[in-house]
């Protein structure tokens, strides 16, 4: 095997497909040939990559492409009434487009939109609130040729809860380069000794102490480092992230400029989820304002001056990306596989160089310690998590969108500003965390208890919770980037198993069962999308033993046979029907 | 030279070398460890079966992807682990469609080779049956994608002389596969082509005109371990006890081709010793159509293709004590299951509607309220009533079958031989 520094450098690969894409609509076999040749691949390894996104096409996605989203909150909000309209408008059918190629109607996993949904994407621009009569109206103007961006809907802030002045740390005034000044007294260590007083942990999920991280990748031997800002926020019915790179893009900028600082690095990205490509424009323009003040590139003022650049490159719609390493994979031009954890990103990340990856609302958070300073932001919170979390919350309540709360805040309070009402559950995190219930044991969002990544997707009484896992279990199912086992094989297992009791043909093994494939999945998989895949599963089953007591009853849930004898002799009996009269053909 | 270091393995210190992989270190140790995708001289280690995770310091891993350093303490061997390594190979099999009699690796197939190894006999999980291509296009391979196990070793290694990659990964998710590259594949040289051949674990990639078949005895995984032996002579029938009742024994072949009742008479001439001690209900053996009694054992052979099956296998259930599964068919479909990845209504019509002997006749699928109807697709039997047992096999061996059965209706303590559960 050839070492990798031999292989042709295709970072700009995904690039270049995107430009194909959106340019013939396609990536057609004449495109891969070209790539193939200009990369030195082969073209199965082209073929690889193109498939492995889930936004570009091997066949005409029609000029305009519809995305839909198929989150849980979206079907909650009316979405398949949706989707019948758009067949029924653009004479496309769902997966397809229409015999004109004018329209391709396509499903996608959530597009961080879930505060406004129902909701898709057209052409990449944002659509909100989608009613059958808007969507005939819409599709209606296409045709007449009124630009794409013309209609897109603007996208409120939605911020519904903000801390007072005092305590606010994220949503509060910001006037640009406020936060750098104390760059021009600081040393790289002392914004390293200030970050780790602050005890900030990163918001992506994993919570790793940020100075901490950024310490590590400063001590690493070596010139070259990178700042990597994950702006996949992928995970189901998650937005805050969407909000800052809109309306606070600045700040992220800023903290991104910190880390730079502090570890050397000279060069940064904002990897920017497909999903979010109308929020380009805005974004580079934030940027090439950083640069005009001379924040971002060759003498950025400090007490040591130093170089920086950001550049912003696109997914192309995977979740998976979401993981660090698989993100790192994905900007080097590959498959965005999660690596082997052989070594950690600040040791060996983008292109084996000593890497600081942080999520949107880190960078953010971390540029405002530095404004307001560790000690007030340290203030905040609880002993274990200091500061604030940012919230998404959407689903069946009164008014969805962005809160700020303190670490420590109680979820029945953050259920009461939201005005929720009937709750029936509450999933924490998306699919990946806890579908619990609200009233039982008074959670509050805190390291030991809610140690939520931001997610908080509420259901009412009228919700069916196994139709809700079923589809949390068939979006791992899709996202999982299938290299290993459990988590490739197991998400599929586990959709037919939930399919089985949704048929009312669970019994008490099928519980038991799904604890024991849950452990092996959990022990095996090899990056978290596998073994956090059947939690909301294993705590939903936990919270609402009544709930599922009909669904594991030890004579089978319709009855005493497990087996549905009716329906599985239904097709012979359509074949036969369908059949008579007609002739035979060679 | 690397430095020599100390690690626990399974609470024993052992040397190993520090930076080694820890697969290596641990069968340099003499410890079994299994695995499918590892190959020592890939780096990074590709960790994609995951059949060989262990605990490192407390924490589950896959041993291939971590590597030897000082004082670690590696645990391979608790009931969980070796129970989630088993779980591994079974969703291997479950996801694939690995019809080992028909698959020209079996005896040096890896993945056939560790099921045996760890004990595989039923897979907890319900078999996937997702259609999957048998690639015929590439000029000097065939890849049949319904027993690739993306390992990835093939994608890794597998290059032309130009560097260029003939194997990748393509799609994401449930839908991911190993694809293949026309132009590249034809420029291999014969040899590459027969090593990448080589280096599947499975029979997934073939090459035109050789064979991968070897003589049986000559194969991989036909070298018998001491006390691997099959036993020989006559099995042995118990006497029966002077006054005690006859167990009462019913079989019945459901979708299944009688193999396993022919291996059940392949007890010979002991059968009239059997008969003193058994009767025997509903079965094929005596040709009782109906239950006149209850029984003690039920032995069904073959699963479940249409209707009547189902109500055979049901009355089987309410009449015996004790169920038992008895060969592939029963256990997850067997052969017949081949069909489950076409839509029924495709099956049907290729058998009555594209026959060539008949002009502008009438296209009659055979129904009628004497005839079975089929099912969407076959099942195996524990998908459709609660079964006790299953004796794996294709068709298990005789001996296999009556120490099951002397087990089961008389408690005679058994041991099985490796070799009687071999069926490759």
């Amino acid at each position: 095997m050839k070492p990798a520094t031999d292989l042709p450098d295709r970072r700009t690969l995904l690039n270049d497909l995107w430009a194909i894409q959106l340019e013939k609509r396609h990536i057609s076999d004449q495109g891969i040939k070209t790539l193939a040749a200009r990369y030195q691949l082969s073209e199965v390894e082209i073929e690889g990559v193109v498939s492995f996104y889930h936004f570009f096409h091997r066949q005409p996605a029609g000029q305009y492409t519809i995305y839909v989203n198929n989150s849980v909150t979206a079907m909650h909000s009316g979405m398949p009434a949706i989707i019948s309209a758009f067949e029924e408008a653009t004479g496309a059918r769902i997966g397809q487009t229409d015999p004109t190629g004018t329209f391709g109607l396509y499903e996608t996993s959530c597009i961080g939109l879930s505060d406004l949904e129902p909701a898709c994407l057209i052409n990449f621009q944002p659509f909100t609130h989608l009613t059958p009569q808007k969507v005939k109206a819409l599709v209606w103007q296409l045709r007449r040729g009124v630009p794409v961006e013309q209609l897109a809907n603007p996208i409120p802030q939605h911020l519904r809860y903000q801390l007072p002045p005092d305590r606010a740390v994220l949503l509060r005034p910001f006037v640009p380069g406020e936060t750098l000044k104390p760059l021009l007294q600081l040393d790289p260590e002392e914004v390293l000794s200030t970050l780790e007083a602050s005890g900030l942990r990163g918001m992506g999920g994993a919570f790793f102490p940020v100075g901490k991280k950024w310490r590590l990748c400063r001590e690493q031997p070596g010139n070259e480092k990178y700042i990597l800002c994950n702006a996949d926020e992928g995970e189901p019915g998650t937005f805050k992230d969407r909000m800052l790179l809109q309306y606070l893009p600045g700040l992220v900028i800023e903290g991104m400029i910190h880390a730079a600082y502090a570890t050397g690095a000279a060069e940064g990205w904002i990897y920017l989820r497909a999903e979010y490509r109308w929020l380009l424009p805005e974004l580079e323009a934030a940027v090439a304002a950083y640069y005009d003040r001379g924040w971002l590139g060759a003498q950025i003022p400090a007490k040591s001056p130093f170089r920086f650049d950001i550049h912003i490159p696109l997914g192309a719609g995977a979740y998976v990306c979401g993981e660090e390493t698989a993100m790192m994979n994905s900007l080097e031009g590959l498959r965005g596989e999660p690596r082997v954890r052989t070594y950690f990103p600040v040791e060996r990340g983008y292109r084996q160089k000593p890497t600081v990856v942080n999520n949107v609302e880190t960078f953010a958070a971390a540029a405002r310690v530095l404004e307001i300073g560790a000690e007030r932001f340290a203030a905040l919170g609880t002993p274990q998590m200091k500061g604030t979390r940012l919230l998404s919350i959407a689903g069946d309540c009164e008014r969805p969108g962005v809160y700020e709360i303190e670490w420590g805040t109680r979820l029945a309070e953050v259920l009461d500003w939201a005005v929720a009402k009937s709750t029936l559950a509450v999933q924490i995190s998306g699919p990946s965390g806890q579908c619990i219930d609200p009233n039982y044991g008074d959670p509050c969002f805190d390291w030991d208890d809610l140690r939520c990544g931001g997610a908080v997707t509420i259901f009412n009484t009228q919700r069916d919770l196994l139709q809700i896992l079923r589809n949390f279990s068939s979006f791992f199912a899709e996202e999982s980037c299938g290299v290993c086992t459990p988590c490739r094989a197991g998400n599929f297992i586990f959709t037919r198993k939930l399919d089985k009791l949704a048929k009312g043909l669970g019994r008490a093994d099928d519980y038991v069962e799904i604890q024991n494939w849950s452990n092996i999945m959990r022990q095996t998989s090899r990056c978290g999308l596998g073994r956090a895949a059947t939690h909301a599963l294993l705590t939903a089953m936990e919270h609402f033993p009544g709930y599922f007591s009909w669904y594991f009853s030890p004579n089978g849930a319709a009855g005493a046979q497990p087996f549905d004898l009716e329906a599985a002799v239904s097709d012979y009996r359509e074949t036969v029907n369908k059949t008579l009269g007609t002739t035979k053909t060679n | 030279m690397a430095k020599a270091v100390s690690i626990q393995i399974d609470g024993i210190e052992v040397q190993a070398e520090e930076g080694q992989n820890l697969v290596d270190a641990i069968r340099g140790a003499g410890v079994f460890i299994p695995s499918l995708c590892y190959y020592e001289h890939i780096q990074p280690p590709l960790g994609t079966c995951r059949v060989c995770t262990v605990l490192v310091n407390g924490k589950p891993t896959a041993s291939c992807t971590a590597t030897v350093r000082p004082g670690m303490k590696v645990v391979t061997q608790t009931k969980e682990l070796e129970d989630v390594r088993k779980g591994m190979v079974e969703m291997l099999f479950a996801e694939g469609n690995h019809f080992c009699p028909a698959c020209e690796k079996s005896g040096d197939c890896d993945l056939q080779g560790l099921g045996y190894r760890l004990g595989v006999t039923a897979t907890r999980f319900p078999h996937l049956f997702v259609n999957r291509l048998i690639d015929y296009r590439p000029e000097r391979m065939v890849i049949d994608h319904n027993r690739c196990i993306r390992c990835r070793r093939c994608v890794e290694e597998v290059r032309t002389d130009a560097g260029k990659a003939v194997f990748s990964f393509v799609n994401r998710g449930k839908d991911t596969e190993v694809a293949i590259d026309y132009k590249a594949e034809t420029e291999l040289t014969e040899a590459q082509a027969l090593q990448a051949m080589h280096l599947c674990p499975v029979g997934a990639i073939l090459v035109r005109g050789k064979s991968l078949a070897r003589p049986v005895g000559e194969r991989k995984y036909d070298q018998t371990e001491q006390g691997w032996e099959k036993e020989e002579g006559a099995i042995e029938v118990p006497t029966p006890k002077p006054g005690a009742p006859k167990k009462v024994v019913a079989t019945t072949s459901l979708a299944g081709c009688f193999g396993c009742h022919m291996s059940l008479l392949d007890i010979d001439e002991e059968l009239l010793d059997v008969v003193e001690l058994v009767d025997f209900n509903k079965s094929p053996l005596t040709d009782i159509k109906e239950f006149s009694r209850r029984c003690d054992v039920g032995i069904i052979e073959g699963g479940c293709c249409n209707s009547e099956n189902v109500e055979v296998l049901r009355a089987f259930r309410e009449h015996c004590d004790m169920l038992i599964g008895v060969g592939e068919c029963a256990i997850w479909g067997g052969l017949p299951a081949m069909r489950n990845f076409i839509p029924i209504e495709e099956c049907l019509l290729e058998a009555y509607g594209r026959t060539t002997e008949l002009e502008d006749s009438k296209v009659v699928i055979p129904k009628h309220e004497d005839l079975p109807e089929l099912l969407d697709r076959v099942y195996g039997c524990q998908e459709i009533v609660r079964m006790d047992y299953f004796i794996p096999g294709c068709p298990p061996d005789a001996r296999h079958i009556w120490k099951v059965l002397k087990h089961a209706l008389f408690g005679q303590p058994y041991a099985l031989t490796h070799e009687e559960f071999k069926y490759d």
